[in-house]
């Protein structure tokens, strides 16, 4: 995996948001200098709970922000722009799917003009070629031609989700980002999607980038984790490694919160930390570590110096205090 | 192509479902298909107005002293006025004015209205959404009936001019609906997906924006259609507008007017016909509105 071309580099990424509070101008921190980078053919897993950054990074990269500081390098080239400066070229190579296909897919199109859209603004069909490659692409996510002239409305959530995914295909870009694709749909058919988004990422080699707040589905579909707090990674690793020994405090304690079932599976899981309070306020990070408020191993350097990102095996970085 | 066949079937077939339903929405509120019933007579009666009306000749510059103001009887339902003419015959052809005001106005300001609605919401934030909004402002600060009457004094009385006057005072009303819509509407996230997708700003207003915003526009059409009438007739009340001999509503009441209350039929009639139309297009709006709500 590790000798496979880097399809996508983030450097020192940041973004704030000012908010005005009176004559006083506040940023939320909600990427406060991120590094990672995405290799062809690999799912990277950004992970983090809400307030941490993660859809802002995904939101970054697609260019639905501008970023405040930092690079964003696809395939070589800077596009730290917004989506309006963007070549078109560079928004047919890369694509996103949105969490809830509730509010993705405009309500007043059928499944046919939805579909159609990238098809057109690319120029990649024309005349009958076009219905035939709807179909194509329909099939491609397992729905029946009979859909075409449906309107999201009359079709289920998950079903929806697969036409989200379609119209994101239909460029036949080589780099997706998947803004937690199955958080907003009932669990029977989470499944399905996450097995057809491996299906597909096989067959039309893509890379992808997989938010979610789901540790435990990470797992399954995740060829390396990179879990954010407050803005920050905290840390970043092969999935197998990062499952096996995680090393940073905040990991540790996510993962040991995963509710299990059975007694092998409790103890799979490291050793227990207890969860305890809840993310502070990007616009007031506490000073030192981030993390200082929840952690349990918390040392007094902790609430004075921000740790840096170490290096602690193979492709494994942990940003923590306690292996400087 | 029998796939093909089928499809095209279910494609009829689902206009067929699609009108089933929306007739059922609209006929939910009766009061709303009587007010279609009475739209729809009142525009067969002024299409065929010549084979309609009983004295066809009574609508132009007809005069017969004989019959002069006779009240509702068997020969003139509705009685007669001064010249001796049908009020009955005259406000059937009256009604093409009045329609004519309605449609035109309307078929004049909602494009205009909507498109800088559309573009100054999608623009909300930018120099042109300023630009386009504050010039709506300063249309709207204009009372529309005294506005009316300016632009008719200054041009001549027709029913052209005082369907233009209307028309500056009426669009701004489209501009700042589809405004409020649009600039809500740019938010949602398939509009994004649409920007991320590429597609161009053109497309997106008129695609991806402007569709969702066509229910909320028509019912406001079909409840504006009676004030358009009604604003009309207050024109023509003051003697803009259509001009004698050619009946219009409003000049009517006001001719009739100097001769209450001995021969109150002579404008009594012609207001109720005003109140008839005005009712109709409301009760209609209502069950129009009922009908594009999305609630099953």
């Amino acid at each position: 995996m590790s000798e496979n071309r880097i399809i996508l580099e983030v450097k020192g990424l940041k973004k704030y948001f000012p908010i005005h509070k009176g004559d006083k101008t506040l940023f939320v921190k909600a990427i406060d200098g991120i590094d990672f980078e995405v290799r062809e053919g690999e799912t990277v897993g950004l992970v983090g709970e809400s307030g941490s950054g993660k859809s802002t990074t995904a939101y970054c990269v697609i260019g639905m922000y501008s970023v405040t500081s930092g690079t964003i390098l696809f395939k070589g080239k800077d596009i730290s722009c917004a989506s309006s400066q963007r070549p078109l070229e560079l928004k047919r190579d890369m694509q996103i799917v949105f969490q809830d296909p509730g509010t993705s897919l405009n309500p007043q199109h059928t499944i046919y003009k939805i579909i159609e859209l990238p098809l057109k603004v690319h120029g990649l069909a024309k005349g009958r070629e076009m219905r035939e490659r709807i179909v194509q692409l329909l099939e491609s996510v397992e729905l029946p031609e009979s859909y075409l002239y449906k309107y999201p409305r009359m079709i289920g959530g998950g079903e929806r989700q697969m036409v989200a995914i379609a119209r994101a295909l239909a460029t036949n870009p080589s780099f997706m980002i998947l803004d937690e694709p199955t958080s907003s749909l009932d669990v029977s058919v989470q499944a399905k999607i996450i097995n057809m988004l491996i299906k597909l990422q096989k067959e039309f080699n893509l890379s992808y980038l997989f938010i979610t707040h789901d540790l435990s589905l990470m797992r399954n579909v995740a060829t390396r984790v990179v879990i954010m707090y407050l803005g920050k990674i905290a840390e970043m690793a092969p999935t197998e490694i990062f499952f096996q020994s995680p090393q940073h405090p905040y990991t540790q304690m996510l993962l040991s919160s995963i509710p299990v079932v059975t007694k092998e599976e409790e103890e799979l899981k490291p050793k227990k930390i207890k969860s305890q309070g809840e993310i502070p306020s990007p616009v007031n990070v506490p000073p030192g570590c981030s993390f200082n408020t929840r952690c349990p191993l918390a040392k007094p350097e902790c609430f004075e110096k921000d740790p840096v990102m170490v290096q602690v095996g193979p492709d494994h970085f942990v940003r923590c205090n306690l292996f400087a | 192509m029998t796939t093909r066949e089928a499809s095209d079937y279910s494609v009829v077939n689902r206009y067929v479902e699609n009108a089933k339903k929306a007739w059922y929405k609209f006929s939910r509120n009766k009061m709303s298909v009587v007010g279609l019933v009475v739209i729809v007579l009142i525009i067969l009666s002024a299409v065929f107005a010549r084979i309609v009306a009983p004295y066809p000749k009574h609508a132009g510059a007809f005069v017969n002293y004989a019959e002069a103001n006779l009240p509702p009887g068997w020969h003139h339902l509705l009685g007669t006025d001064v010249f001796g003419r049908d009020i009955l015959s005259r406000i059937i052809f009256a009604f093409r004015g009045a329609l004519i005001m309605g449609v035109g106005v309307l078929v004049m300001v909602v494009p205009i209205g909507t498109v800088i609605g559309l573009i100054a919401g999608y623009m909300k934030g930018s120099l042109i959404e300023t630009i386009l909004m504050r010039i709506t402002d300063i249309f709207l600060a204009l009372p529309p009936l005294i506005l009316a009457l300016a632009v008719c004094a200054v041009m001549r009385p027709t029913l052209f001019n005082s369907m233009m006057a209307v028309c500056i005072s009426w669009w701004p009303w489209y501009a700042r609906l589809v405004y409020g819509m649009a600039s809500s509407l740019r938010n949602e996230v398939y509009v994004r997906a649409a920007e991320l997708i590429g597609e161009s700003r053109f497309h997106i207003i008129f695609r991806e924006i402007l569709p969702n915003c066509l229910a909320p526009i028509f019912t406001k059409m079909m409840l504006d259609m009676g004030w358009v009438i009604l604003t009309g007739a207050s024109l023509s009340f003051v003697g803009l507008g259509e001009q004698p001999p050619t009946p219009a509503l409003g000049t009517m009441v006001s001719d009739g007017a100097k001769y209450l209350p001995d021969y109150w039929w002579i404008s009594i009639f012609p207001a109720i016909a005003i109140m008839i139309i005005v009712l109709a297009f409301n009760l209609l709006g209502d069950g129009v509105k009922d009908m594009l709500s999305t609630e099953e």
